[in-house]
């Protein structure tokens, strides 16, 4: 039990640093952090082949096309940085209050639901392996399907324009 | 499922949609690309762990499990074509602002 509360409030405070900083590399390493405790909590959840997506993915590859994002962009300055800083300490004086508004009216919600699970038809014990790949066809081609639309948009998108060089 | 279980099970459901609450939060105020995709990231993150407490609580978790994989394969597409399209908008406009959008034509 301590070991869940544990994660989880550490999961909510890395999201609310993330959020909060005007440094967006800053930011960007906060959302791997993020990504590694989702990572533990998954293990934790038992679902050991999401946790390690999760950790090569989103810990790994996201967090490395972020930092090259923001390398290619330029940098904020100094006087720029210090006026976002004052504008975002006002707008997320705001943020705590609505956090505890969430959690408190989410907990009012849920107490008066049953979440004792119905008792429907026996589930069938297959393994991870099977369900993945036979009884989740469709998801995987859906899976590809979404790849090849992202190298699609990724080849457009980052072709140069002859119009630009003029 | 017993007393202590059920109790966590709550404490995930109350975690998930604070964390997509902060992610709406954060896409609601600033003004940055990147940190609107941070915000769509860390909602993301928010229903991953629901979706895994739900599994787990209900004793399938490998049920969930090529749902949260397909959800990390869209996430990372998605994130490419926004990577484009910030690239692009900062060497045209040569900000970062969300306004530069509105002022596109054609």
């Amino acid at each position: 039990m301590s070991v869940h509360i544990l994660l989880l409030s550490l999961t909510v405070i890395c999201a609310a640093f993330a959020v909060v900083r005007t440094r967006v590399i800053r930011a960007a390493i906060m959302l791997a952090s993020i990504s590694i405790l989702v990572t533990i909590t998954l293990f934790v959840l038992k679902t050991p082949l999401a946790a390690i997506f999760e950790l090569s993915v989103c810990a790994g590859l996201i967090t490395v096309i972020f930092i090259s994002v923001i390398s290619l962009t330029n940098p904020l300055t100094k006087e720029e940085r210090s006026e976002e800083r004052e504008n975002m300490f006002k707008k997320f004086l705001l943020l705590p209050v609505i956090i505890i508004v969430c959690g408190v009216s989410f907990y009012m919600l849920t107490k008066g639901i049953n979440f004792i699970p119905v008792s429907g038809p026996e589930a069938v014990e297959v393994s991870d392996k099977a369900e993945l790949w036979h009884l989740r066809q469709i998801d995987l081609i859906g899976q590809i399907i979404i790849i090849l639309t992202g190298v699609f948009g990724v080849a457009v998108l980052f072709k140069d324009n002859k119009d630009d060089k003029k | 499922m017993n007393y202590e279980s059920l109790a966590l099970f709550k404490l995930y459901l109350i975690t998930a949609p604070i964390l997509f609450v902060i992610g709406i939060y954060a896409i609601m105020i600033t003004r940055n690309i990147i940190s609107v995709i941070i915000g769509l990231e860390i909602m993301t993150k928010g229903v991953t762990i629901l979706l895994a407490a739900a599994g787990f609580f209900n004793g399938r978790p490998q049920m969930v499990e090529p749902l949260i994989i397909t959800m990390i394969v869209v996430e990372v597409v998605i994130l490419m074509i926004s990577a484009g399209y910030i690239i692009n908008i900062a060497k045209k406009h040569n900000s970062l602002s969300v306004e530069n959008i509105k002022n596109i034509k054609g």
